[in-house]
């Protein structure tokens, strides 16, 4: 399945992180998931809302900048290995991945999502 | 010792106004006749070299500026055939373009007589270890003084710049007793000295020699107190020949300007006029006895005033010139290299993935060396969501820069709009070195 991802770049100055969560939540839009890459300079936080169309457009008003991208998600058995293997048939594959992250949803599955540079591969072989 | 060349260093008025009259005379017939440039500049000034009879009417003549130079990139205002060039040195300009100097035999016998006169105001005889540690290229620090103390006939360690330790280590087992580098890398040294626990004492070094970058009287104490020396003040520009152009004695008003080589003035930068001795302006520079590249009237945006009283200090009669104080236009000196805003606003113009009209720079000197941010705006479209890109980016900026600049600048990513709107002369640099 694909899952709709917002990047927000990050300047690395007090308070911007809680300044555009302020703006989603004045927007109420909920962050289902959040993550932060950061480097010495700046941070690109990754979320997923429940409305993303509603999150760009509060987050732009607020002038922050932002990127939409498609992640490749798939659904893991909560269980030692079970991503060990997923990942290891996409090497096998060739399929290239830029980055992983997860969470966790109600009801013992684990959500696994990935960005890579060949989304429809990896849909693919992931049926 | 305590002149190079008494007989220049303390002519009387009447003396070295007559040396510089018949060199003027000389230097205008040369490049009327030799350099289409100044030709056509002085024609259309309705000035002929028979209109030039003296020092006197210097005023007469048109301005050279830096803009000028450029135009003529590399070498369309030397004045003599390539054949009789030996060496040539560059700096940065506005634009990027190297403002480029050729010398003649004689040009670099002149500026190494300058720079050894320079020394020997500091000091120094031909018994002392002149420890170089400016730049060697063609940055003019380093040659400059390197041929200033082989003139001298004093010991030349051409460490040039860059590795500390290692020229802490010479310092030491030389024994050097004279220092010449830029104030901030003399208190880089001062620093590592004492970081490394080592006495003074194991150090023979007596006086140091700094210019190239603005520093400050707090400044000079302070290198004075790390490094165990006297500091004196050396001023130069590529343009007119390299350091030595003016020098302190020690005493307490300004630098004596080399003026049978060098003929200052201050003029009002509004209306171009002479200003009185002892008032500011702007400083300008005729080369009287350059053949390579001589200019006539250079305006070298530095603030200084004029004092032709003699020298109570050291009896010199060669009129001083006041500490540049700061400039007519918003040049930066960032570890001893002139930086245009212009340059690096003509740098992020080219690149497309940020907002070429949005960047702010902020200079500060963090542990004694100048550094430089350069703050740029992301055009959102660029933006993406992983890091590798954007670092990409950054750092094509920072490559372009050094390219460009020939000093590092750190480029820092902010979010769109969050700079200030350029206005016409907006206020883009923030120097924290004055701070």
């Amino acid at each position: 399945m694909l899952v709709n991802q917002i990047a927000v770049f990050l300047e690395n100055r007090q308070g911007r992180l809680y300044t555009m969560l302020g703006a989603l939540s004045d927007a109420g839009v909920n962050v289902e998931s959040l993550n932060i890459a950061d480097t010495k300079d700046f941070g690109i936080v990754r979320i997923i809302t429940d409305d993303n169309a509603k999150a760009v457009a509060a987050l732009s008003a607020a002038g922050f900048t932002t990127a939409s991208t498609n992640l490749v998600g798939i659904e893991v058995d909560d269980v030692p290995g079970s991503l060990t293997s997923t990942l290891g048939m996409l090497n096998n594959e060739g399929v290239n991945l830029e980055y992983v992250y997860s969470y966790s949803r109600k009801g013992g599955k684990a959500l696994i999502l990935f960005k890579t540079d060949d989304v429809k591969r990896a849909e693919e072989l992931l049926k | 010792m305590k002149y190079f060349n008494e007989k220049i260093e303390t002519m009387s008025r009447d003396e070295m106004s007559a040396l510089q009259s018949a060199r003027l005379v000389d230097l205008v017939k040369r490049v009327y006749e030799n350099v289409p440039y100044y030709r056509a500049k002085m024609d259309a000034a309705g000035v002929k070299p028979s209109d030039i009879k003296g020092i006197e009417d210097i005023d007469k003549l048109p301005f050279t500026t830096k803009a000028d130079l450029r135009a003529n990139y590399p070498f369309g205002t030397f004045a003599v055939p390539m054949s009789e060039i030996v060496r040539v040195h560059a700096s940065s300009g506005t634009t990027g373009k190297l403002t480029v100097v050729g010398y003649t035999a004689r040009d670099l016998d002149d500026w190494a007589e300058s720079a050894a006169r320079a020394l020997v105001m500091a000091g120094c005889t031909k018994e002392d270890i002149v420890h170089v540690s400016y730049g060697y290229g063609l940055f003019t620090g380093g040659l400059g003084l390197h041929y200033g103390s082989e003139k001298l006939g004093s010991v030349t360690i051409p460490a040039s710049a860059g590795n500390t330790m290692r020229q802490i280590a010479l310092l030491k087992d030389f024994g050097a007793t004279a220092l010449a580098c830029t104030p901030s890398y003399a208190m880089v040294i001062g620093e590592e000295i004492a970081k490394n626990g080592l006495d003074l004492s194991e150090f023979k070094l007596k006086r140091g020699i700094f210019g190239a970058e603005p520093w400050s009287d707090d400044m000079k104490r302070e290198i004075e107190r790390k490094l165990g020396i006297e500091a004196f003040d050396i001023y130069g520009l590529s343009e007119i020949s390299g350091p030595g152009v003016s020098m302190s004695c020690g005493g307490d008003w300004g630098l004596h300007v080399m003026e049978d080589f060098f003929y200052p003035e201050i003029i009002d930068p509004e209306t171009l006029r002479p200003v009185p001795d002892k008032t500011d302006g702007e400083l300008v520079f005729t080369t009287l006895n350059k053949q390579g590249i001589p200019l006539i009237r250079y305006r070298t945006r530095d603030i200084s005033a004029l004092n032709h009283d003699v020298c109570s200090h050291c009896g010199r009669t060669l009129v001083r010139m006041k500490r540049v104080s700061g400039r007519t236009d918003d040049m930066l000196i960032i570890r001893g290299v002139n930086v245009f805003p212009s340059q690096i606003e003509s740098v992020l113009m080219n690149i497309k993935e940020i907002v070429g009209s949005h960047y702010q720079i902020i200079v500060d000197r963090v542990d004694n060396l100048d550094t430089m941010e350069i703050q740029v705006e992301l055009v959102p479209e660029v933006f993406s969501d992983e890091v590798k890109k954007i670092e990409e980016i950054r750092r094509h900026i920072e490559h372009d820069m050094m390219g460009n600049l020939g000093v590092g600048a750190k480029i820092t990513l902010v979010s769109p709009d969050s700079l200030p709107l350029s206005m016409g002369k907006t206020v883009r640099i923030i120097d924290k070195r004055k701070q």
